[in-house]
């Protein structure tokens, strides 16, 4: 079964809080990303994952009357919570994604504690239908 | 498929020897972890050499020798850097580095092949792990074109083909059949995981997905063998007949858009006449015998499908009593629900209704998509309008198949585009 996890960050008060965060902070929780993404890989449970810009490049496009693209800012300048990123895993059961889940909100923060980020499931729709 | 380029030729030899050479290396050299990645890049190496050179007097020695090439050059770089850390060198390692390679011809033995799908599949391993493995080991595909039929990273798919060897390592599983007390077991995981492999493929032809190699062709291929290995087990042959009788509607069950059609709407024309023949003497032979198991029934209900020339010649009663007796020895309630479709054609959908209220209390399948889909049909069936279209969108929303998803929203889309109140004379039309 494959699911996304899409990693829901506190936005903080300022633009990207984590751009503010000190050396050793930011160093526990860049390195905490790159093991997650070490055990998947090692596990044979990761299929992608990336992290995203920050919310401040964010754009929003709609196509006006004429189908051309109109571009406004993005859909974090009220929001509490950005999108900060995604994995995409294959898993044997759906308590593995949320055990993957859960290790990924411990993601540490600014204090070196637990983030607790929310990290939204989804599943991918790549069952294979069962008529047969 | 167009006519077969040299290039196609060489691999079909490649995978037909891949087990074959497998199986020497690893009876001569112990390791199959190693000895499984040497014969993998001896492939390779084929692959790349052959389609120029041309294929080879002996082909079976000629990857055969590269292989333990592969090996003798892994072993002594191992074999030095213990020496490095370690004065003594392991004896093991010692003593295959020095193994003269054999000259001429190999001694093939045909068990290997069997060895190797009893090991790759064994109940030990996840099913994503013996799939990979037996992929790879028995069916003599590369590592990438495994990963793209299952759409992850080369990475990933030689993680799990890598994990998957340590777990036969760490279970201490030998390289030799299965004792006779447990033969019966070892050989349902093989045809479990070669039937898994075909569904992934049945499910995926007509996706957008080009490039994928045909995993249904390569299951049915690995179906063969085994065949060809077992020819007196009564279940290999209902495998075989029912992925042949399950394949020969292949075309038909895809439209243009990849959209599904069922069974009730497929152009019968297009079913594949020569693999329906196949299949049903197949069935018919394994079902001469006394016991039927699950792949025997299995193939006897698509045979009685693929013998009716038109839906409504389809010869339900028959269906109904193979699901009986599938549902006695299976206790599976999957194939219940697959039952209750029959028991709507002879009994009417007010008999299916009742019976599947018996499965709601089931654990295994209450709140599944399937129980939703079958609900919505028999209550179509039954001229009622607004549960039929309940349940269908409850069934589009949790199905992770998105073929199946579009097929349910427009089921659903269709019934209420329709004027109420029409008594509707449903066709016969199976959801399996």
């Amino acid at each position: 079964m494959r699911y996304m996890l899409m990693m829901h960050a506190p936005r903080g008060d300022g633009e990207y809080g984590i751009t503010r965060w000190s050396p050793d902070a930011l160093k526990a929780h860049i390195q905490f990303m790159h093991d997650l993404g070490k055990d998947l890989n090692a596990s044979g449970e990761w299929v992608d994952g990336q992290g995203l810009a920050a919310p401040g490049e964010a754009r929003i496009v709609r196509a006006d009357p004429k189908g051309l693209p109109v571009v406004t800012d993005g859909p974090f300048a009220e929001a509490k919570e950005f999108l900060a990123g995604y994995w995409i895993v294959e898993v044997d059961s759906t308590e593995r994604a949320y055990a993957i889940a859960g290790r990924a909100s411990t993601a540490p923060g600014p204090d070196g504690k637990p983030l607790n980020m929310k990290i939204e499931v989804r599943q991918v729709l790549s069952a294979p239908p069962t008529d047969a | 498929m167009t006519a077969e380029s040299p290039d196609v030729t060489i691999q079909h030899l490649l995978r037909e020897l891949a087990p074959q050479v497998l199986g020497v290396v690893v009876r001569r050299h112990r390791d199959f972890s190693m000895a499984e990645d040497a014969v993998q890049e001896a492939l390779i190496a084929a692959a790349a050499k052959w389609p120029v050179e041309g294929i080879p007097a002996n082909p079976q020695g000629w990857l055969y020798h590269v292989a333990v090439r592969r090996l003798t050059d892994q072993v002594r770089s191992e074999v030095a850097r213990r020496r490095r850390e370690d004065a003594v060198a392991s004896e093991v390692w010692a003593e295959w580095a020095f193994v003269p390679p054999p000259t001429g011809d190999i001694d093939v033995e045909e068990d290997d092949t069997l060895v190797l799908l009893f090991m790759c599949c064994h109940p030990a391993l996840t099913p994503a792990s013996a799939i990979a493995l037996t992929l790879r080991a028995v069916g003599g595909l590369t590592t990438m074109e495994i990963a793209k039929a299952f759409l992850v990273p080369e990475a990933t798919m030689a993680q799990r083909i890598s994990r998957a060897k340590q777990s036969i390592k760490a279970s201490g599983i030998p390289f030799s059949l299965p004792s006779d007390d447990e033969r019966a077991e070892r050989l349902s995981a093989v045809l479990h995981t070669l039937y898994l492999i075909f569904s992934e493929g049945y499910a995926s032809s007509g996706g957008p997905q080009l490039q994928r190699i045909d995993l249904s062709n390569e299951s049915i291929r690995l179906a063969r063998m085994l065949y060809a290995l077992l020819p007196d087990d009564l279940e290999v042959m209902g495998l075989l007949a029912l992925m042949l009788l399950a394949d020969a509607r292949r075309v038909a069950r895809t439209g243009v858009h990849g959209e599904l059609i069922p069974l009730d709407e497929q152009d019968r024309s297009r079913w594949d006449r020569a693999l329906i023949a196949e299949g049903v003497s197949l069935v018919t032979r394994a079902l001469a015998h006394r016991s039927a198991g699950p792949y025997q029934l299995q193939a006897a209900i698509a045979a009685v499908h693929d013998q009716a020339a038109r839906v409504e010649d389809t010869d339900w009663p028959a269906i109904l009593a193979l699901y009986g007796q599938l549902e006695q020895i299976s206790g599976n309630p999957m194939v219940s629900l697959n039952r209750a479709v029959a028991v709507a054609m002879v009994q009417g959908p007010a008999a299916a209704l009742d019976f599947l209220k018996t499965l709601d209390d089931d654990p295994r399948i209450a709140g599944h998509y399937r129980l939703d889909a079958v609900r919505a049909h028999l209550y179509e069936r039954a001229g009622d309008r607004e549960r039929a279209l309940g349940h269908y969108r409850t069934a589009a929303e949790r199905t992770a198949s998105v073929p199946e998803r579009d097929f349910l929203m427009m089921k659903a889309a269709r019934l209420a585009a329709e004027p109420p109140q029409k008594p509707r004379e449903a066709p016969a039309s199976e959801l399996t």
